[in-house]
């Protein structure tokens, strides 16, 4: 269809623009003026919160928000007027009046969007007096996140996010005028509500109000312990991103440098998250492929989302025998260095400690679910343990941002390391293992396994492109030779809402389902360093599949490391012994 | 909590009479879109005020995120989260009840009381409203109690008027 197109002014030159714009798209597309707005994101959070975005418009006796006034036919439009610089900066001093002052021991000092707009506007002092006496608590209770309402501009991009792209709706505006808040139901604090810990709000915050709860402290004291061996794993989408945060251009495969940097660090061993993604695939392939065999239910769903899992604990309980008893990689990492490592290399597992550095935030919450203890069970009889000695099989997560902040802290020149490799034997992985940070890539990883075990014949062609990009909802029907198996992949829960609504009716058609709780994937995880570039999933992406198409084993069940852990270790895929240690249970939390 | 409030309904008529109450209004309004507020309405007027347990039943039988129902509840002045005493005074802090001291009636109030502004006497007798403007500025200043408005309030005359609701 033709779009009807307008004909505008723009600081006094002349634009056609489609119908239907806002002054805030026009600008920006055409006159190539980026309108300063501290709460808009396109499509998601169009509220005219701020403020800050107003502009002129000839004819009109108030300045119209740009972000929701539409253009029309003959528009006169100024954004930068004697008028529109002094509004902006009122209503950014405004914001100023009751905001914290603490600038250089917050978290975001180096990235806050509300800071850097003060500077950009030339707001030099703040006019108005701060009218809130008392600070207003903290927000401890997650394990995951924490939220300082004393930061908040009461911008909603956070709401925002959570309703309509996770359809979690956690979090809402409480309270009215001057006492507004973002809160969770009651106020009763992040971590005692629906709040799946994606941090997905975080990455939208535009101040210091949400942050991730560190564990950097508390990694930092256990590198300076001689009695603790401290290995660390990384997820595959750290290395993707991880060159973000030292200058490195967007989508630098930085494998190698984040290996050098963490053992500069003072990690005992580096380890790849990878190489327990393949040992993933090994049991879900073997799981999905047993299903289909035996009849069993279908479709299989994946479970190494740890957002996820408690999405659906929480809304669709239901669903729960479909789900994957696989745990995620990052735990199966943690149980087989504590028990198959452990013993392999005469350590006294309690001395170990499992570092993963993960491009998410509801890792953190998955390590201390009480199931996640199964290496300490491994060994309690073994060693008479008793039962206060019980320890997690991982100690301490760290989100991409706080493991550059320590690379930073130690000085350490990261963009300029030589490459170094992962140690053995823990930190060998194939291709398949790589592409978990991609959405679409655990299925494309368990496809070239699953294939290949129910077909004996080796895959025409590893590269399954139906189930890559980066859309919201995927479905393809592949050929295992001559039968067909239908599969689904959704990412960003609100997609994934739509899918397991099927699941839940009985009326979907696929066999396997991928559920990736963060759009883009892992890559696009809430831990993940923050980025003005809207197409960063996108080059995040296109290094992953460089990483893995540069891989000489690029299928799960040919790497050497899984198949010696199954001979030495665990036996067969899906044994007793490996249910034991790498599966896990799920709970109804529909009441909570 | 859900569970819990199942137990608690069985051991308590009152309450489960109060709810079936709710449960009749809301399936009367079942389908309708925004009726968050008005089942709120009711349900204030059934439990006389707005018990937790209330906006989570609500949120489950609306089928509204119990965020947007907290969000809702917090921002409209008329909703109360804390129980309501048998009569509800209403002092008037409006422009002209000001001028012509109603802050000296409230004080009063306050003191004789021992409550402020949004709370409730501990015999549950009284709750204290400061409102401002209730559209009788000819009898400033104004004290409004339950559905009667008094006009013409002093502290002293504030007194003897608490006094007749028992």
């Amino acid at each position: 269809m033709e779009m009807r197109t307008l004909h505008v002014k723009i600081n006094g030159r002349d634009y056609q623009v489609p119908d239907g714009s806002t002054i805030l798209e026009a600008a920006s597309a055409y006159a190539n003026i980026e309108i300063p707005t501290l709460c808009y994101l396109e499509g998601i959070s169009e509220e005219g919160a701020c403020g800050v975005c107003v502009v002129d418009v000839k004819g009109t006796r108030n300045l119209p928000r740009a972000c929701l006034t539409k253009v029309s036919e003959g528009m006169e439009i100024w954004t930068n007027t004697a008028r529109v610089r002094e509004a902006r900066k009122i209503n950014v001093e405004l914001l100023l009046a009751n905001h914290p002052t603490d600038c250089f021991t917050c978290e975001r000092t180096e990235n806050c969007d509300l800071r850097d707009l003060a500077s950009e506007l030339g707001v030099r002092e703040v006019e108005f007096p701060r009218t809130r006496t008392e600070w207003l608590p903290i927000d401890n209770t997650s394990l995951s996140l924490v939220r300082d309402p004393n930061k908040c501009i009461l911008c909603r991009r956070c709401v925002n996010v959570c309703a309509k792209v996770q359809s979690v709706y956690a979090i809402d505006i409480a309270g009215r005028g001057s006492n507004s808040t973002v809160s969770t139901f009651l106020n009763e604090g992040l971590g005692n509500v629906e709040c799946v810990n994606c941090g997905q709000c975080l990455l939208v915050c535009p101040t210091g109000a949400l942050t991730e709860r560190s564990e950097i402290p508390d990694v930092w004291k256990v590198l300076g312990d001689p009695d603790k061996i401290v290995v660390v794993e990384t997820a595959p989408a750290v290395r993707v991103a991880i060159g973000e945060e030292f200058g490195m251009p967007d989508g630098t495969q930085a494998t190698g440098k984040m290996a050098a940097a963490l053992r500069s660090l003072g990690f005992n061993k580096v380890f790849d998250t990878d190489f327990s993604a393949d040992l993933t695939i090994m049991e879900e392939g073997f799981e999905l492929i047993g299903r289909i065999k035996n009849g069993g239910t279908l479709p299989l769903i994946t479970s190494c989302s740890p957002g996820w899992i408690k999405f659906a604990e929480t809304f669709f309980p239901g669903v729960l025998d479909y789900v994957s008893s696989c745990k995620s990689p990052q735990q199966m990492f943690g149980t087989v260095t504590k028990t198959y490592w452990a013993e392999k290399m005469g350590f006294d597992p309690r001395k170990i400690v499992v570092v993963s550095v993960m491009p998410c935030t509801a890792k953190k919450f998955e390590k201390e679910r009480p199931e996640m203890k199964t290496a300490f069970h491994y060994w309690q009889e073994k060693m008479s343990l008793k039962d206060e000695e019980a320890f997690n099989d991982v100690d301490f997560v760290l989100t991409t941002r706080e493991a550059a902040r320590m690379i930073r802290e130690a000085g350490i020149d990261f963009a300029n390391l030589p490459d170094e490799d992962f140690d053995k034997p823990l930190g060998e992985s194939s291709g398949a293992g790589v592409i978990f940070g991609a959405t679409g890539g655990v299925m494309e990883a368990a496809l070239r396994t699953a294939y290949e075990v129910l077909t004996r014949k080796s895959l025409p062609r590893l590269d399954f492109e139906d189930v890559r990009g980066l859309e919201g909802m995927k479905s393809a029907t592949i050929d295992i030779d001559g039968t067909p198996l239908r599969v689904a992949i959704a990412n960003g829960l609100g997609n994934a809402r739509i899918l397991i609504e099927e699941v839940q009716k009985g009326e979907s058609p696929y066999q396997f389902i991928e559920i990736m709780t963060c759009p883009g994937g892992c890559l696009g995880g809430g831990g993940q360093p923050l980025s003005n570039n809207p197409d960063i999933k996108k080059r995040r992406a296109e290094a992953i599949y460089r990483e893995d198409a540069g891989k000489p084993i690029r299928k799960s069940h040919e790497n050497p490391e899984i198949q010696e852990i199954y001979k030495d270790f665990l036996g067969e895929p899906n044994s007793e012994k490996a249910h034991h240690l790498l599966h896990t249970t799920y709970h109804d939390r529909s009441g909570e | 909590m859900q569970i819990n409030l199942e137990e608690r309904l069985k051991e308590n008529p009152v309450l489960r009479k109060q709810f079936d109450e709710l449960d009749a209004y809301i399936d009367e309004k079942a389908g309708q879109q925004g009726s968050l507020i008005n089942v709120m309405h009711r349900a204030q007027e059934i439990f006389g005020y707005l018990p937790d347990e209330v906006l989570a039943y609500v949120s489950t039988r609306l089928q509204v995120p119990r965020s947007t129902v907290y969000g809702v509840v917090t921002f409209y002045h008329f909703f109360s989260r804390t129980p309501k005493g048998r009569h509800t005074i209403s002092v008037c802090l409006g422009t002209a009840c000001y001028v012509r001291g109603s802050n000296s009636v409230y004080d009063k109030v306050t003191k004789s009381l021992g409550i402020k502004a949004g709370e409730t006497s501990p015999d549950g007798r009284y709750t204290l409203d400061l409102v401002r403007c209730v559209g009788a500025c000819g009898l400033a200043p104004v004290v409004v109690i339950d559905k009667d408005t008094y006009g013409r309030m002093t502290p002293d005359k504030v007194v003897t008027l608490l006094n007749k609701y028992v």
